[in-house]
């Protein structure tokens, strides 16, 4: 192989480096949701079915792509928020990328199409263990994946747009405490948004997750509507260009001063 | 070297962060082959001047042609030709030491199979062989330094842009450091460095400038710098706190010029023993007296009237 796209050597970079950890990271993504669809499935699951308030839905199923969706994301804010600080400061391979061929936007769209990657191998994982489990259709399963993917590329894009800028640490934790878990809490993922007071469920319908959490239920539930999926694909996308493009601009003003 | 378009040119080259100008309209002109120096305090817009010809800042006015491109629209061209070793480290401490050549150069497209040459190539040029397994981490840093230039030569650059390569290095680290760029010169390659040392650009310099508020003050070869900037001598005093400002007031008149440094006094002459004799006859008593040649630092502050190292 002589030389690639730009874009593809800095994928290399990264691929490079997680050769070193990728059996660690497996491990996380198959434990992940054996702990969860455990916990929450089987003995969560066995109060909240007596009830009846999920229409007929077993508790495991129907918390199945909320966990994959609200999962998904969580690893796409942190691989997209503190590797991206890292690699502009400390480490510095960002600017040491900068002084090649390659253009910021090279390196943007190369460390992008590793997240995509991860997200990719974390839904087939995912997934997979909750075929296993019969917590999801094995006839539906696969389409949970490229929504998964949608749904990393949502977040990671503005997470990397904002983390490229950012000059301390402790920021991104503090996003991730008070942006990143509350919409875990408050999106859908572990129960249907209609339980919450009326005046909150129009701002759980504004969150992205939720959108990301109703398109994976509806699909993985087989309740799925065009107008429902549209919206949701419609409003992900929305945001994955949106970042991209914060991200393109932030990474050439940081990156080529 | 064969005649090929020029290295680096620059006609009035600008730099401007918001209000504030870096670097204010200079004119360079870096021939094939040469070590070329940038010499300057912190602040005088040297690191500015490195980045625009490392083509990863724009240029806010004037041309930049390097290897005879446009830097505004042949950035990564250029960069393809170019060798950088920035001032911070950007070697990456989880990799090993070989690891970090590698994966470098994968960034310029290099087959594998060339790139296991070339870095078993350098790590003996940077005497880093018996270190190609470690984690850069176990680096001294002038070890660490050595890779990172090692690095840099992965592409095999026609240029070399060197900002500070030796500072917070040791003596000896300093001294091979020089003597493995005088190799790369003598291989054709043209070196562009900055630095705030004077022996290092009379070390490793054939031509240089001197830069202050943005603005080169001055260039040329060492020697000519201090032949057409300062007299031949210099007579260099120190003397106890108490009586120094007397004494400094006794030494009028003296010199050609005179400077005062908070611990010395530099009085300069085209003849040294000449002066100590006179200063010796108006009754002053330094506590040392030393004379000696004239050095790029003399140079550096005759014109900017301050020292390059405070």
């Amino acid at each position: 192989m002589g030389t690639s796209a730009p874009a593809f050597r800095e994928l290399g970079y990264w691929l490079f480096r997680y050769r070193r950890t990728w059996r660690g990271s497996i491990v996380i993504s198959v434990a992940n949701p054996l702990f969860f669809l455990t916990a929450l499935g089987l003995g969560l699951g066995k109060l909240v079915d007596r009830d009846g308030a999920l229409h007929g839905e077993s508790y495991l199923r129907f918390i199945l792509p909320g966990m994959l969706v609200a999962a998904v994301m969580q690893t796409a804010f942190l691989e997209a928020a503190g590797p991206v600080l890292q690699s502009v400061r400390q480490r510095g391979n960002y600017r040491a990328a900068a002084a090649t061929p390659l253009s910021p936007e090279d390196i943007l769209y190369g460390h992008l199409m590793f997240w995509a990657l991860r997200a990719v191998q974390n839904a087939v994982l995912f997934t997979g263990v909750s075929v296993v489990f019969g917590a999801v259709d094995p006839a539906r399963a696969p389409l949970l994946v490229p929504i998964a993917l949608l749904v990393a590329v949502a977040f990671a894009t503005p997470a990397a747009a904002w983390s490229v800028t950012v000059t301390r640490p402790s920021q991104i934790s503090a996003v991730f405490r008070f942006a990143v878990l509350p919409l875990y809490m408050f999106s859908g993922t572990f129960f249907p948004v209609e339980q919450l007071p009326s005046w909150l469920r129009p701002l759980a319908w504004a969150t992205p997750l939720w959108h990301g959490v109703d398109l994976g239920r509806a699909v993985a539930l087989g309740t799925a509507t065009p107008f429902r999926v549209l919206v949701h694909v419609g409003y992900l996308t929305a945001m994955a260009v949106a970042g991209l493009l914060v991200a393109r601009r932030n990474y050439r003003r940081t990156l080529h001063v | 070297m064969t005649a090929g378009p020029v290295p680096i040119l620059a006609e009035g080259l600008t730099k401007t962060y918001g209000g504030f100008t870096a670097v204010d309209g200079i004119d360079l002109e870096v021939r094939r082959g040469e070590a070329f120096g940038v010499l300057g305090a912190n602040g005088a817009g040297k690191s500015s001047t490195m980045r625009m010809i490392a083509c990863v800042s724009p240029v806010t006015a004037g041309s930049l042609r390097i290897l005879g491109r446009d830097s505004a629209t042949d950035g990564a061209a250029i960069r393809a030709r170019l060798g950088v070793v920035p001032q911070d480290d950007t070697i990456d401490g989880e990799l090993t030491v070989r690891e970090n050549l590698l994966i470098y150069g994968r960034y310029f497209g290099l087959s594998w199979k060339v790139l296991r040459e070339r870095s078993a190539r350098l790590l003996e040029f940077a005497r880093l062989e018996d270190k190609a397994g470690d984690a850069v981490g176990t680096l001294s840093g002038g070890m660490r330094r050595r890779l990172t230039i090692a690095r840099a030569l992965i592409n095999e650059p026609e240029i070399v842009l060197l900002d500070e390569p030796t500072t917070g290095l040791d003596p000896q680290a300093r001294h091979l450091l020089w003597e493995r760029l005088h190799r790369l010169k003598q291989d054709g390659v043209t070196l562009l460095l900055t630095t705030h040392y004077m022996d290092e650009a009379e070390q490793l310099c054939d031509r240089l400038v001197v830069m202050d508020a943005g603005r080169i003050v001055a260039s040329g070869t060492p020697a000519e710098l201090i032949a057409r900037h300062t007299s031949r001598e210099v007579l260099e005093l120190k003397f106890a706190a108490d009586e120094r400002q007397v004494m400094i007031d006794k030494c009028r008149g003296l010199a050609e010029r005179m400077e005062e440094l908070p611990y010395r006094l530099l009085l300069y002459t085209d003849d040294g023993e000449e002066t100590l004799a006179a200063v010796n006859a108006r009754g002053v008593r330094p506590r040392t007296a030393l004379i000696r040649r004239s050095t790029l630092e003399d140079v550096f502050l005759t014109l900017t009237g301050r020292s390059l190292v405070d």
